[in-house]
């Protein structure tokens, strides 16, 4: 299967009928990357929807202190929520495991997953991944941890508590917190098992890219979802393993009395024996997978937006090579700017210096980006899909949560906003908000790519107004609650009269989340009566330039009937001067005289 | 009753959305519509609604911006704050222009260039001046924040000066306990296997050694008399030898601190960190005097939380087994601030802000800033209660060797290898 591609991978013609397959072997056990995409993307909404309730269920908590709600009795039961009044142990495990998931298991398991594994084949012109068996092994790594971590709901004490950034001592000790017993435990191996999913997706993803570009695929003809992926595979490859190392030793801390993170530690009326450790250790090690993660999350999303956004203007993206630089000075920038995120660990404030600096660098590459995406709508001949809705609100959302983040990254003004609902608005709108909205753009756009049906518009268009709408409404208002300077992870803000001026806010953003979340019973109504009932695709509905829409409908091994496709131009001309059409294919040939771009 | 109405309403309507937009696509259907055909109503909706959500987008900012300013934080209370919040404004402006020009030609944009068929978008793949012109603007922008920036974080994270006022503030679930140095100026060593109820900080001083060696002997014994003769589960008891073995590790090291300790007062005389802690004034009370540099020294007794003073703009973390510190000049005092704020109630609080725990979210202490006159006077009642640990009888300690630094962690494993 994916081996028995490869070994077609020289061009010959390949049967289709060849042989039959069972079940196990085409849904579940699949080489074929077209199906394991499909796999991480079911997987990833199932997991996307545990997150947003558990987020309604803190939100009603939020807005409503200390009430009863079925709601929140429905799901945790008396123990959790005697008379449905959220625990606050259990508030605590909730953004914990909000976190973990959206970060982890929706964001980057799920977008990178879903949109490495359909496209880098598809628009590089491969048969299939470079190893379809390790791609195989990469989706139930991931689907094995996503069950443990779910699993980890139920244990006895409940899930990992100690938010999502599980900073020792309090991860370490489980006379600390509950949730650091054995929900911590399986937090960890949950995590690892991740990381080897993670690895290996990244390596195949890495090697296909390199190695099986068809004829004429230069790198500089690679379409930009092409770069974005590339960089996003390198930087889990040699990020990730500093998080497995971090989580390796918190685990040696745990069960075998080493000192790693723990030193002087009085608890429970015990002195403890770790002496010598650190806890800041832990946040370095942490963090530096932590930045880097940010752009895991992020690149893909700006890749399918650059996309996304070219062919609905009906024109090429302005500045590809800018845009090509950009990718890579974020991804190397974001490798030196882990500090920023301790600038109040007691760090030397000369080292918090050279943070802010290289953090606010990154500003640089980012706005190159946002302006060319403004460029390239300028003037264009926009169709707006709800792909194209979704990409250009990621834009806003980029601009939104960018610029907050100049003010974080600005040590001195850090210092009073570090920790506060200021950080909880930021990374939502230019991390969570953006990498949703990218990859919901991505769902419609290859959506007929993937299923060979159709995605309903209408609908589309309801839920990305509503959802963008409510977006805003959440996360927006959160920067005044943080610059009140109320405290994230609060479990309620009633102890306090400086913040009786905001409280109101709290109800605000409730009813804007309940509202985007039935938005999003809309958009998972819509994906899978689609999936089933949809109307027919034809072969390439957005009138796209790159080798994906070349295939046909109706999935094959190998993805191409006959010999691969051959390159001659770069993705992205449309309403190229001269042409016919407001669009010409990479595999059609330049004309006697044409320039490439 | 209610809320199942709601619901049924919700459902009802999500499904409504969803039937209508069936019918839309069915009758697209009929007149031979595919569902990729964007039609020029759709796009014009679209668009017009980019441009109405940009205007509701900046309405929102301002309605938010004019209802909320007063609902902020006041005016900072300490030299640091009122830099910070320079700093804040001075920023806020530049990024308020990138926002909105950027939004402003992202929703236009949008509304404005939505499909024509008797129109072809503008070829225009790259502009190399433009490019370099939003590299370099930027860059430019970025420059000035960063030195304005950093010349703040040097101000703010500079060592306080010799002569500031010192406090530590201790940190453990779920509260906080202040420590001022006594009459001698300075605060004694802290050790954390010495804090016990006498001694929540754990102040190293002859006293206090002492007394906590005793405590563990007598723990100890207990203990080992239990395990000799009672009858316990298999649990309980692996539990408790592993307890009396953690006992007597901290009894030895107990015992070559006060080696050190003793070492060190030899060496230094009266300058030694050792002497200095009996007079220390331990208090659930935090107060400081106006105008009046302080440097405050954090530690944390079980896991990290942080201390936030967000009237002072000032936050560092508590974090177990180092001390971090941060200092700055309280400007405004609680009375005046009472009177700036209209509210006889006000008060300066530090919170944690550090996910600790369950009561995370309550753990907090009034801060209070006197003038220095009333300084004096709440130093001076507070002088009268020093940390004192019990005094201790004098042959429990006699009957510990002075030195004997033996860990019985390094003997278990070497016993074992014996064995082999």
């Amino acid at each position: 299967m994916g081996a028995h591609s490869i070994a077609h991978a020289d061009g010959h013609a390949h049967d289709v009928h060849h042989h039959e397959e069972s079940f196990v072997s085409k849904y579940i056990f699949s080489h074929d990357h077209k199906m394991i995409s499909k796999q991480f993307l079911v997987t990833a909404i199932f997991m996307a929807w545990v997150a947003v309730i558990m987020s309604l269920i803190f939100r009603l908590q939020l807005a409503w202190p200390g009430e009863g709600f079925a709601f929140t009795n429905f799901f945790l039961g008396e123990k959790w929520a005697p008379g449905g009044v959220l625990d606050p142990n259990m508030y605590l495990a909730l953004v914990t495991i909000h976190g973990t998931i959206m970060v982890f298991f929706v964001l980057t398991g799920g977008l990178s997953g879903t949109f490495a594994n359909l496209l880098i084949p598809l628009q590089l012109g491969a048969r299939d991944m470079a190893s379809g068996f390790i791609n195989m092994l990469s989706y139930w790594f991931f689907f094995l941890s996503s069950i443990i971590m779910l699993s980890s709901l139920f244990v006895e004490g409940g899930p990992a508590s100690a938010g999502w950034t599980i900073y020792p001592p309090l991860s370490a000790l489980p006379k600390a917190i509950p949730g650091s017993g054995m929900g911590m435990t399986l937090w960890l191996v949950s995590m690892t098992l991740f990381i080897a999913s993670s690895l290996m997706g990244g390596l195949n993803y890495v090697v296909t890219i390199m190695n099986l570009r068809t004829k004429g695929m230069k790198m500089t003809r690679m379409p930009l979802t092409m770069w974005a992926i590339l960089l996003t595979a390198v930087l889990g490859i040699l990020s990730f393993p500093v998080l497995l190392s971090a989580a390796l030793l918190l685990l040696l801390d745990r069960s075998l009395g080493t000192s790693f993170y723990l030193s002087d530690i009085y608890i429970a009326g015990e002195a403890l024996d770790h002496t010598g450790g650190s806890p800041v250790l832990f946040q370095h090690l942490f963090w530096f997978l932590g930045h880097p993660e940010v752009y895991i999350v992020l690149l893909p999303a700006l890749g399918i937006t650059s996309e996304i956004i070219s062919t609905n203007s009906r024109k090429p993206i302005f500045g590809y090579r800018a845009m090509i630089g950009s990718i890579l000075a974020i991804g190397f920038l974001s490798f030196i700017v882990w500090g920023h995120h301790m600038f109040i660990t007691g760090m030397n404030p000369f080292l918090g210096s050279v943070f802010v600096f290289t953090t606010l660098l990154i500003a640089i590459p980012s706005a190159v980006k946002v302006f060319n995406y403004i460029t390239t709508l300028w003037r264009g001949n926009l169709v707006l899909t709800p792909a194209m809705l979704f990409s250009i609100g990621l834009v806003a959302t980029f601009i939104a949560g960018g610029l907050t983040g100049i003010i974080l990254a600005d040590s001195a003004l850090d210092i009073n906003v570090h920790d506060t609902y200021f950080v909880v608005a930021h990374f939502h709108i230019v991390m969570g908000m953006s990498a949703i909205f990218g990859m919901f753009a991505g769902v419609y756009h290859w959506f007929p790519k993937m299923y060979g049906r159709m995605m309903n518009t209408k609908m589309g268009y309801a839920h990305f107004w509503v959802t963008f709408v409510c977006a805003f409404g959440v996360f927006f208002p959160m920067h005044f609650i943080g610059l009140a300077g109320a405290p994230r992870r609060y479990y309620s803000y009633s102890e306090f009269p400086m913040f009786d001026g905001v409280l109101d806010l709290n109800i605000l953003v409730t009813l804007f989340a309940i509202v985007g979340a039935l938005a999003q019973v809309l958009f998972t109504y819509n994906f899978f009566y689609s999936v089933f009932r949809g109307p027919k695709a034809v072969q390439n509905p957005w009138k796209s330039n790159t080798l994906e829409w070349t295939t046909p409908v109706e999935h094959i091994h190998g993805n191409w009937p006959g010999p691969l496709p051959v390159v001659y131009r770069w993705p992205y001309d449309y309403s190229k001067p001269g042409k016919a059409e407001d669009w010409v294919s990479q595999i059609t040939p330049l004309d006697h005289d044409e320039e490439e771009h | 009753m209610m809320k199942l109405l709601i619901l049924i309403v919700v459902v009802l309507g999500i499904l409504a959305v969803a039937q209508l937009a069936r019918v839309y696509e069915l009758t697209a259907k009929l007149r031979g519509k595919r569902e990729e055909d964007i039609s020029p109503a759709d796009n014009r909706f679209n668009g017009r609604m980019m441009w109405v959500f940009g205007i509701a987008y900046f309405a929102f900012f301002l309605w938010l911006v004019l209802h909320y300013k007063d609902k902020m934080l006041p005016v900072a209370a300490s030299e640091q704050g009122v830099e910070t919040d320079w700093l804040m404004d001075f920023n806020w402006w530049i990024l308020l222009v990138a926002f909105v020009i950027t939004n402003v030609l992202l929703f236009w944009f949008a509304g404005k260039y939505i499909y024509s068929k008797d129109r072809r978008a503008y070829w225009q793949p790259h502009n190399n001046k433009l490019e370099l012109a939003w590299t370099v603007a930027p860059a430019a922008v970025l420059a000035v924040i960063i030195i304005y920036g950093l010349q703040s974080w040097n101000n703010i994270t500079s060592p306080a000066s010799p002569d500031a006022l010192v406090v530590e503030l201790y940190a453990r679930q779920f509260d906080w306990t202040a420590r001022y140095p006594g009459n001698d100026g300075g605060l004694g060593a802290t050790d954390f296997r010495l804090i016990n109820g006498n001694n929540p900080l754990g102040i190293v001083t002859k006293e206090s050694v002492a007394e906590r060696i005793a405590e563990l002997d007598a723990e100890i014994n207990s203990s080992d008399s239990l395990l000799a003769h009672a009858i316990l589960a298999a649990t309980k008891q692996e539990e408790l030898t592993e307890q009396v073995g953690r006992m007597r590790r901290n009894k030895t090291r107990i015992i070559n601190l006060r080696t050190i300790m003793e070492l060190d007062i030899a060496e230094k005389g009266e300058a030694s960190p050792y002497l200095h802690g009996a007079d220390d004034i331990v208090i659930k009370e935090f107060v400081l005097p106006v105008r009046k540099e302080v440097k405050i020294l954090i530690r944390s007794q079980d896991v990290i939380h942080s201390a936030y003073l967000p009237h002072m703009r000032i936050q560092m973390n508590a974090v177990p087994g180092m001390t971090t510190t941060m200092k700055m000049v309280p400007t405004i005092t609680t009375d005046s601030m009472r009177t700036i704020m209209a509210d006889q109630d006000f008060n300066f609080i530090l919170l944690c802000n550090k996910i600790c725990g369950a009561s995370h979210y309550n753990m907090q202490m009034p801060l209070v800033i006197t003038s220095a006159e009333e300084y004096t006077v709440w130093m001076a009642e507070a002088l009268k209660k020093p940390f004192k640990p019990l005094a201790v009888k004098e042959e429990n300690e006699g009957a510990a060797p002075v030195a004997t630094p033996i860990d019985t962690t390094v003997v278990a494993p070497a016993t074992v290898a014996q064995l082999h």
